[in-house]
């Protein structure tokens, strides 16, 4: 998204030959998809795998938010929808590393760049989840943001991610719903339950909106990730097209978002907004969120707890494996 | 030669390719990968994974290292053959073509 995260790794090119180049540019050009053992230029290889990995690193510390509130999710309906849309976030992330893995990386080299901070997941997953109703908030700001942010993702050049993408993008309308949902119960609910829908969507709008990465001015290689058709849109064209969607919508939910400067701009045709604290995206980003390292050693811990079951279930399969061997070598 | 999807990593576990048959009188298609110690949890893990929402009525699973495929960098030789053949087509053949069920 910014800094660290967007420099280009070791810009040591594979070099291909004229030919190969050549090809790239008129399959990119072409609007055609770049497979997996395609050749391709290594800055491409690189911002896919930083993209993709960051990405699913995303999907997976985001199950922790929401996670929080499994068990106490106000009613068996709301914890098994819960439930679902957490194990739904898991497999996003296991579709991501799978594409991210056709780029030649593999997943325990990823895993350690999430643990030491090498590479980077989504800001918007260091806020911590006070009520209830910021299930709400996730679904209906966090999820929308991502929806926006991923549509146009279904059409990257690369295949394996824009297929993974299409995938996501399917499962995660249910998300953005339930979590309009959600509010919409508590601003039908008590003047306490209002109040719990305001104030959280008072707190997610903004992180919500930074989710779409730095000023346009500000995010160097946007412009490289556009031309190669990664990314289609730049950062503050699809923040703008966000607040367009958000507007109507907190109508209907009789919810205000938290920007005294939000007006219908009949020129623009779209809405204004106010200027973002971009301070404090950088401040999370560095580490200093509300909740980055309770995050990173949670997903540390899970990893190291689970260790013995990954081993126990292949030294099952290798002994099963054996004994198939030994049966076949007997007949 | 690798198979498609193997980053040819350190992994506990090895990478299977997922093939899915949405309904019945449709071919398994292939749906993505997922990581799995043996078949049976392979099967297993892509119902999880890839028929959340009932996407599927059967399964395969196949470990990415027993694919074989074709050489991508030779495939401009390779897929040769059929280039300029257009009478295989039914729209090569174009004097018949206003006459009825043909």
């Amino acid at each position: 998204m910014t800094t660290s995260v967007d420099a280009p790794a070791r810009e040591e090119s594979v070099e291909g030959t004229a030919e190969q180049q050549a090809e790239f540019e008129r399959l990119i050009d072409a609007d055609l998809r770049i497979e997996p053992r395609d050749w391709m230029p290594e800055a491409y290889r690189k911002t896919l795998i930083r993209q993709i990995s960051q990405h699913a690193h995303s999907e997976i510390i985001g199950m922790q938010p929401e996670g929080n509130w499994i068990t106490r999710a106000p009613s068996l309906k709301r914890k098994a929808i819960l439930m679902a849309k957490v194990q739904d976030e898991a497999g996003h992330g296991l579709y991501l590393y799978s594409a991210a893995q056709t780029l030649g990386i593999d997943r325990e080299t990823m895993f350690e760049q999430l643990i030491t901070g090498a590479a980077k997941y989504s800001s918007i997953f260091n806020y911590t989840t006070p009520t209830w109703a910021d299930m709400g908030s996730i679904g209906w700001l966090v999820d929308g943001a991502a929806i926006c942010n991923q549509v146009p993702l279904c059409r990257a050049s690369y295949g394996p991610y824009g297929r993974a993408m299409t995938r996501i993008c399917k499962e995660e309308s249910f998300h953005q719903r339930q979590g309009f949902e959600i509010l919409l119960e508590l601003m039908r609910g008590t003047a306490a339950q209002r109040r719990m829908a305001q104030e959280s969507v008072d707190r997610w709008y903004a992180p919500a909106l930074m989710m779409f990465g730095p000023p346009d001015e500000d995010s160097p290689n946007s412009q490289r990730s556009m031309a190669w058709k990664i990314k289609r849109f730049s950062n503050d064209d699809l923040r703008q097209r966000f607040v367009d969607m958000l507007v109507p919508q907190a109508q209907v939910l009789g919810i205000t978002l938290p920007d005294p400067d939000i007006k219908w701009n009949e020129e623009r045709g779209h809405y204004d907004f106010g200027s973002l604290n971009w301070d404090e995206f950088y401040e999370v980003l560095a580490g200093r969120g509300q909740a980055n390292t309770v995050r990173v050693a949670r997903r540390k811990k899970a990893h190291e707890d689970g260790a013995w079951v990954r081993e126990a279930a292949r030294a099952y399969a290798d002994r099963e494996a054996a004994a198939r061997e030994t049966e076949r070598m007997a007949s | 030669m690798t198979s498609p999807g193997d980053s040819g990593g350190r992994e506990t576990w090895p990478l299977w390719e997922v093939f899915i048959r949405s309904s019945r009188g449709l071919s398994h298609v292939h749906a993505g990968s997922l990581h799995a110690p043996d078949e049976t949890m392979a099967v297993r893990n892509a119902r999880d994974l890839y028929t959340r929402r009932a996407e599927g009525v059967s399964i395969w699973v196949v470990r990415a290292s027993d694919i074989t495929s074709s050489d991508p960098d030779a495939k401009g030789e390779f897929f040769e053959s059929p280039q300029g053949k257009e009478y295989r087509h039914a729209t090569y053949y174009t004097e018949s073509e206003s006459v009825p069920h043909l």
